[in-house]
């Protein structure tokens, strides 16, 4: 009687959380699925602000127009901009706050005030971050003519946000060919990993022989799905595509905010090593690199996974620090967060910013959706 | 339907009212939706003591969000619209950012009534109120107008230097070694945006005033032969511009500063160039800066306007009416704009009070009374939003590309998805 009495309260005291998120999360999300695939804002008949705007239903179309359109090169490009950005911050992130949190460990004088130093920038807003990096990267000051200040030496010619460069190009084209190299690099690595705990078993066998299947599989359907859409961009060459030398800027920005994050997170691991397992290892005879390489980072591992889980999902939806540091219009900086808001906003193509916001929020569910679910199957093990 | 008999009746009866009832009678609120804040402030605080002296009894909210020509602004006013909760007012730039968006929409109650009782049809210069109009209705009342062709540059440096102001681009082609081999940038840009806004007026340059209101009637095709022929000029003028080198890192006041300081022998910007050398740089106009019409376009005013409306739902309907006259007479339009540094729409209120405006004010005064009137594209005049917003996407396949073919086409695409060039 009493757990059923206790299970009443609890659900009556949850009962206001779940609505609100019910309609200001999942309700939203719904709504905003539902606009993607009307035509609000795409049709010249159709006033987009008009009290009485008819939204027709037009199933893909806005996601198709988007993913192939000659013109919507832009979006295409703010996938590519958001892919590079992330990688690069959040191996930033995760190196330096490492760096940072193994310097603070070796009992320096005036840790706590390094450790605040270090984690003050997260204290600021992006939009702050961003405006006073705007300034620091201007291509005739700042942190150019630093070098010429302080050593007197020729001053950097770099121009940072106005970069028009290309580095590491890519194209949609070769999708495909990147998704098989990738599959086989990690059939590979799996190949060998059992091969040295040799613990093959009949499944793995059938596991690995359908990822190699579906794996083809994929790269057919991919080639089938993106090679129409590479054709015109052929013909027309708009512009290249690849990592923008653009964004560095904005990756040292991010960067050196999140940075401090990490760092703490990661003391806060390392301290969680117990004393004696360093104690045992340096008797029996390991360095102290050793200690650090084969006890400590090992036990970091969870931690990183949540950082890059953190960050990851930061990156994907960054706007605030683009936002201020480049502006909305800087083609070459642009993402998908900044996208939603001047299509939606400025050129009321409401169903186009919507087809984008939902693309944004599928690539951070598939972040987001597999770490809940091991964290949740954890802690149900765990009871 | 029913909402709005009763909206037209209540107008009615609003104007039948007017002469009879005394302005103090009014009362409560009018809330007025801008994106004056900072710099033009002080001007719309002006209008604003200005309408409190005639209706002690209104309570006025000045609800501004910040941000240049309303980047900002607009996003607000959208979501407050779409919301149903509009202001008593908002302030929004004539043309298409007004007929295009909100008149399509059934979102703005028409004024026309108000012009006739206030003698403004012929207070207003026609072309303007050509664009305010819509089925013959009219629908916003303009504060002030602004100058989008204007070429500045520094005299002293000019006289330097040993060069004319080029009138035509051939011109200032022929002249742009002589800058590069002294060192000078000849033409400065900025962010994103100054550089369509230059695009507007060599697309004036080239086409003519004819010509450039043809391309949104259609009789100027975006991919014919005459548009090519703008964007290989424009891919020559940029030639001897700082773009990509640190322009999209300058602001517009920055490029501005190159040329004041020196830096650079000339820029395209919007007449709100000489408010900021007069008032934020105490420059003499003339002497510490120079004007001229855009190369090619001498005779021909590109202009754009902030006007401010009645929307449909407004609460405060009355006071919006009061506001909307001060906005329209010749005092309102005097207080407002010697502070703002534009010119009144009025065509008879620089006469009345000539000594409230500068040199460079009076010879814009001058030329709106007398020029070729034409509307621009980047401030909203000329194109709806979603042509303004695709624009920029046609200018990144420019930059990236600098083919006339290329960008040629894909504005003749952005033409089709929008719906803006006619036909």
């Amino acid at each position: 009687m009493r757990s059923n009495r206790d299970r009443l309260i609890a659900f009556v005291m949850l009962l206001p959380s779940l609505i609100l998120v019910g309609i200001f999360v999942y309700g939203f999300i719904t709504q905003a699925i539902q606009t993607s695939m009307t035509d609000w804002g795409q049709n010249p008949e159709q006033p987009p602000l008009a009290a009485n705007v008819v939204k027709s239903f037009v199933g893909l179309q806005n996601y198709q127009n988007i993913m192939t359109d000659t013109l919507e090169f832009t979006f295409r490009n703010s996938l590519i901009n958001t892919f590079f950005f992330t990688v690069f911050f959040v191996l930033g992130c995760v190196v330096a706050g490492l760096l940072l949190a193994l310097l603070l460990d070796q009992n320096v004088k005036g840790e706590a005030f390094f450790r605040t130093v270090f984690l003050f920038p997260m204290a600021l807003s992006f939009v702050v971050t961003g405006t006073i990096w705007r300034w620091m990267l201007q291509p005739n000051g700042g942190i150019n003519i630093l070098p010429q200040a302080l050593l007197g030496l020729p001053p950097i010619q770099f121009t940072w946000i106005n970069n028009r460069d290309v580095w590491l190009p890519f194209e949609w084209g070769n999708v495909p060919m990147y998704v098989t190299m990738l599959g086989i690099a990690i059939l590979a690595f799996m190949a060998i990993n059992y091969a040295l705990s040799r613990r093959w078993r009949a499944t793995q066998y059938a596991v690995i022989a359908a990822v190699v299947v579906l794996l083809i599989f994929l790269a057919r359907l991919w080639d089938f799905i993106w090679l129409p859409l590479d054709t015109p961009e052929a013909e027309t060459p708009i512009a290249p595509k690849g990592f923008n030398a653009a964004l560095i800027g904005i990756i040292i920005a991010a960067v050196w905010q999140m940075s401090g994050y990490t760092m703490a997170m990661f003391i806060a691991g390392i301290r969680g090593v117990p004393e004696e397992l360093r104690e045992a290892a340096r008797v029996d005879g390991c360095s102290e690199i050793d200690v650090y390489r084969r006890i400590v980072l090992p036990q970091l591992n969870p931690i990183i996974l949540s950082a890059m889980i953190v960050l990851g999902h930061i990156s994907l939806k960054i706007f605030d620090l683009v936002f201020a540091m480049a502006g909305p219009d800087n083609a070459k900086t642009v993402v998908p967060g900044l996208l939603v808001y001047t299509e939606g906003f400025r050129e009321n193509a409401f169903a186009k910013a919507s087809a984008i916001a939902v693309i944004m929020l599928f690539f951070v569910a598939v972040i987001i959706v597999p770490y809940l679910w091991s964290q949740l199957r954890q802690s149900s093990q765990e009871r | 339907m029913k909402k709005r008999l009763l909206l037209i009746s209540l107008l009615v009866l609003t104007f039948a009212f007017v002469g009879a009832v005394r302005a103090q009678d009014l009362s409560g609120q009018l809330e007025i939706f801008s994106w004056w804040a900072g710099d033009e402030g002080p001007a719309l605080e002006a209008l604003i003591a200005l309408y409190n002296s005639q209706n002690p009894g209104v309570e006025v909210i000045n609800a501004t969000v910040t941000g240049g020509s309303g980047v900002n602004a607009r996003a607000v006013l959208k979501t407050r619209m779409l919301g149903g909760t509009p202001p008593d007012t908002f302030q929004v730039h004539a043309g298409e950012e007004l007929t295009g968006t909100w008149v399509v929409a059934d979102r703005m109650e028409d004024l026309s009534d108000l012009y006739a009782s206030e003698g403004w049809n012929e207070a207003f210069p026609a072309d303007l109120i050509d664009l305010l109009t819509v089925d013959g209705g009219i629908y916003s009342v303009p504060v002030n107008i602004h100058r989008s062709n204007v070429l500045w540059y520094n005299p002293a440096k000019i006289a330097e230097w040993g060069v004319t102001v080029p009138a035509t681009w051939d011109e200032f082609l022929a002249a742009c070694p002589t800058f590069q081999e002294a060192g000078v940038i000849p033409l400065v840009v900025g962010e994103a945006w100054t550089v369509n806004h230059l695009w507007e007026s060599v697309a004036l340059g080239v086409l003519g005033a004819d010509g450039w209101n043809g391309i949104w009637t259609g009789e100027t095709a975006p991919a014919g032969e005459e548009m090519l022929g703008v964007w290989n000029k424009f891919n020559e003028v940029l030639a001897c511009s700082n773009l990509g080198a640190d322009s999209a890192g300058l602001s517009w006041q920055q490029a501005i500063d190159k040329v004041v300081a020196g830096e650079a022998a000339f820029n395209i910007m919007g007449d709100w160039a000489a408010g900021y050398m007069t008032t934020t740089l105490g420059l003499e106009p003339g002497t510490g800066f120079g004007f001229a019409a855009a190369p090619g376009t001498a005779g021909t005013f590109m202009w754009l306007s902030d006007s401010f409306g009645l929307p449909v739902g407004a609460p405060n309907v009355d006071n919006t009416i009061a506001w909307l006259k001060v906005l329209g007479s010749v005092e309102g339009q005097n207080a407002f704009n010697p502070l703002k540094g534009s010119i009144p729409a009025r065509v008879d209120a620089v006469s009345a009070a000539p000594e409230l405006y500068n040199a460079y004010l009076q010879s814009a005064a001058a030329d709106w009374g007398s020029n070729r009137l034409v509307g621009s594209l980047v401030h909203g005049v000329a194109a709806n939003e979603r042509f303004m917003g695709d624009f920029n996407t046609v200018m990144e396949v420019f930059v990236a590309s600098r083919s006339a073919e290329a960008s040629a086409n894909a504005m003749a695409a952005v033409c089709i998805t929008s719906g803006a060039c006619g036909g």
